[in-house]
């Protein structure tokens, strides 16, 4: 049998403009880090050095807030809902337009595929300004009490997995609800960050309402510890979400977070298996697993186990992995050495602790970090990788044999982000969905996103709700 | 010769019984007169434990069951109280010194807080959730959940009242909780006890205990099984200790001025939200 190989189909990297070196934005400018110290940025797909990024010290944190705080008080708490509004949409706009331009950026500096920066990142995150653009004068009638008022100045720390996608979560509604920002980006994905600044400067965004500045944990801790900060939004690991909570247990700062999770995806006897196949293939290999809601835990009907893994690995097969840039790609870069190490170890855990291993044969370039489409079958509840998130393309596959089981199964962690459910009988679908201590429940479907669809765990998935009405619960003082 | 009164034990409430306290701790209760009243139990560890294990096990049953019941039941609560007023408001003026018409006016509202909470049980959904509208082919709908098991340190300004509505407002979603009683005020806590173990109320749904509530604050904080925590009746220092121990499994914890208000009910809610494609 003749198989057909697609050639490669590289996007260009002519449309992007990286610059040797960034400063911080703070109060409408590019300023330099105080004491000039800097860090790389580096792309994972071929560990090249794309720019020199400025370290915010703790005085630019000042800085940045003092900037945010003023913003707050002159300007942003002046303008009306209904310019506040505009601005919003502006920026969703200039997102729009420059939206080849973003995706290729955050391909090179995440590892992502093209054909998802390209068809979700970027297109979802002008979405999110849009979509939040319109509540902006709408937000006595969304459910928060009479004239809900903002904050203030909010801190926001986001992850490295989807750069400006989660700038967009956080930055969107905190404007539309009337606070200042000031931003951190993830220490290895800056680069989309600093190019929103430029969008924000186009959009004639007033200066100081929002500020970016990049920098390690310690930049995020002394922003999180900042007293002219009223609130703070962190998504990242469960681990660093505990402690932001633990250093602010004594405050008066409220706080979201968006953590961790082990998403199980129950496939029933009764699903279509062939559309599941595809939703557990999106479920975990989607971004590299670097996905907090990933469908990471497989729950397979024991009498259809056999024949789902089987197509499973049939369909890995054909996972196309390696270059980010190249559009046929479905697999990109793990995005640093430090992530990919992480998954190496918990892997190796599997392996130690009696899982069995699978992975297509694929061929992996040689520099940068990769790590082949994995599933591990036989996995018990008690192996690491069925408890403890990976973030990276490694699937454990658990079989159950009645519902009720799935549903323990699946409840038995500490996380609660996503689950999934494929079935094709609707009580079914139902009665799974109100049994599942999850956040965002996928029936016959996984990994969906939306701007007006709410997200967020129960139990150690986190506090609170990002999109949708609920999410401007977040950004606004509410009366209890 | 007069009569000798014949004086109730009060114990704590832990699943539908009344349990003393396993380590035999008790402790004196006086009136505003400085009159001893009763030797109310002094939870203990355990004791909490035992009555996060009731609350546990009654709720998936409690949450599980329409809200048209829990509204019912509720409702059954005020019933049980209008029939027991003037025990109630005997008690807030003996043992609390509150004058007749300030406890008079005090159990009357406790009662309508009842039935203001038996209200929202069926409409609480119509009002936090939602139906959102995708850009794709997808049906996708947000509903409010029950968190857990919530722990109340119920505020102790109204000893009855705060304790109807903190508890109304977390059970009326199909929570369960653990109440820990005001430490200087346990009796009306107890006391209310009786009237939900007679409203049909399923037994672990709530659990109340009386005591220390400075040594209770920081086994509540760590323990892994409760989900939420009403903190109304704490200080900001022990609030601060609850959030402390509390974030180990990220317990949820607020604070409420407002005596009847759906925040209380939403901040012990979890939002689930659905999806499912659309097609033929």
């Amino acid at each position: 049998m003749t198989k057909f190989e697609y050639s490669p189909a590289p996007e260009s990297t002519a449309i992007v403009d990286i610059k040797s070196e960034y400063g911080l934005f703070i109060n409408g400018k590019f300023v330099a880090p105080q004491g000039g110290k800097i860090f790389l940025t580096i792309n994972p797909a071929t560990e090249k050095a794309l720019a020199k990024i400025g370290y915010a010290s703790d005085s630019d944190v000042d800085k940045a807030v003092t900037a945010a705080t003023e913003a707050f008080k002159k300007t942003w708490s002046k303008t009306s809902a209904t310019e506040r509004g505009k601005y919003l949409y502006r920026i969703a706009r200039i997102l729009q337009e420059r939206a080849r331009e973003f995706s290729v950026l955050e391909s090179m500096d995440n590892g992502k595929p093209i054909k998802e920066s390209r068809d979700v990142d970027i297109p979802l995150a002008a979405a999110h300004f849009f979509y939040h653009a319109g509540w902006a004068d709408k937000l006595d009638f969304a459910g928060l009490g009479a004239n809900p008022k903002p904050h203030g100045v909010v801190g926001q720390i986001i992850p490295w997995n989807f750069p400006l996608l989660m700038l967009a979560w956080k930055v969107a509604p905190a404007l539309a609800t009337g606070n200042t920002v000031v931003l951190k980006p993830a220490e290895t994905t800056s680069l989309t960050a600093l190019l929103f600044a430029e969008v924000c400067q186009q959009a004639g965004l007033p200066a100081g309402v929002v500020n970016i500045i990049t920098g390690d944990g310690a930049t995020g801790a002394y922003l999180v510890n900042h007293p002219g900060i009223q609130k703070i939004a962190f998504t990242g690991s469960t681990e660093v979400g505990k402690g932001i909570a633990r250093a602010l247990s004594g405050t008066n700062k409220a706080l979201t977070l968006e953590l961790g999770g082990k998403g199980a995806n129950i496939v029933y006897d009764d699903a279509a298996i062939d559309e599941a196949v595809e939703g557990i293939v999106s479920g975990i290999f989607f971004n590299q697993g670097h996905v907090c809601c990933a469908g990471s835990r497989l729950l397979l009907q024991e009498n259809i186990a056999e024949e789902v893994t089987e197509k499973l690995k049939r369909r890995m097969a054909l996972i196309r992995v390696g270059d980010p840039l190249d559009k046929n790609t479905d697999l990109g870069a793990i995005n640093s050495k430090a992530q990919l190490e992480k998954i190496q170890e918990l892997t190796a855990s599997g392996d130690v602790e009696g899982a069995e291993r699978w992975s297509p044969e694929c061929a992996l370039p040689g520099v940068g970090f990769w790590f082949k489409p994995t599933i591990f079958s036989g996995v018990t509840q008690a192996h690491r990788i069925a408890r403890e998130e990976i973030f990276g393309p490694v699937l454990s596959i658990i079989t159950f044999r009645t519902p009720q089981e799935a549903i323990e199964k699946a409840n038995n962690t500490p996380f609660g982000l996503s689950a999934g459910i494929w079935t094709d009988k609707g009580s079914k679908i139902l009665w799974s969905a109100q049994r599942l201590k999850a956040g965002v429940i996928w029936a016959n479907t996984f990994n969906k996103f939306d701007p007006a669809s709410p997200f967020g765990g129960y139990k150690e998935s986190g506090w609170g709700r990002e999109g949708g009405r609920h999410g401007l619960a977040a950004y606004v003082k509410v009366a209890k | 010769m007069t009569r000798i009164d014949v004086l109730k034990s009060y114990k704590l409430f832990i699943n539908g019984a009344f349990p003393r306290g396993e380590s035999g701790r008790v402790y004196e209760v006086r009136d505003s007169q400085g009159k001893f009243l009763a030797n109310p139990c002094q939870a203990s560890r355990k004791d909490l434990r035992e009555a996060v294990l009731a609350a546990r096990t009654a709720q998936s049953g409690w949450v599980n069951s329409t809200a048209y019941l829990r509204g019912q039941i509720l409702y059954r609560a005020a019933e049980m109280m209008q029939g027991r007023m003037s025990e109630f408001v005997d008690a807030l003026v003996a043992n609390e010194g509150k004058t007749s018409k300030a406890a008079n006016d005090e159990v009357t509202e406790a009662i309508d807080t009842w039935v203001w909470y038996a209200g929202w049980c069926d409409k609480i959904s119509t009002i936090a959730g939602s139906t959102n509208q995708v850009s794709g082919p997808y049906y996708n709908f947000t509903i409010p959940e029950a968190v857990g098991v919530v722990t109340i340190f119920a505020d102790s300004k109204f000893t009855l009242l705060s304790l109807v509505s903190s508890i109304g407002a977390v059970i009326s979603t199909g929570n369960s909780c653990i109440v820990i009683a005001a430490e200087k005020a346990p009796l009306t806590a107890i006391t209310l006890a009786e009237v939900l173990g007679t409203s049909d109320l399923p037994a672990g749904v709530v659990n109340i205990l009386t005591g220390k509530s400075a040594e209770l604050v920081s086994w509540v904080g760590s323990h892994m099984d409760i989900d939420a925590v009403d903190v109304s009746g704490l200080s900001k220092k022990s609030e601060a200790e609850v959030r402390l121990a509390g974030a180990d499994n990220l317990k949820r914890v607020h604070r409420f001025a407002e005596i009847k208000s759906p925040a209380r009910i939403l901040s012990f809610v979890e939002s689930k939200t659905v999806w499912h494609p659309i097609g033929v």
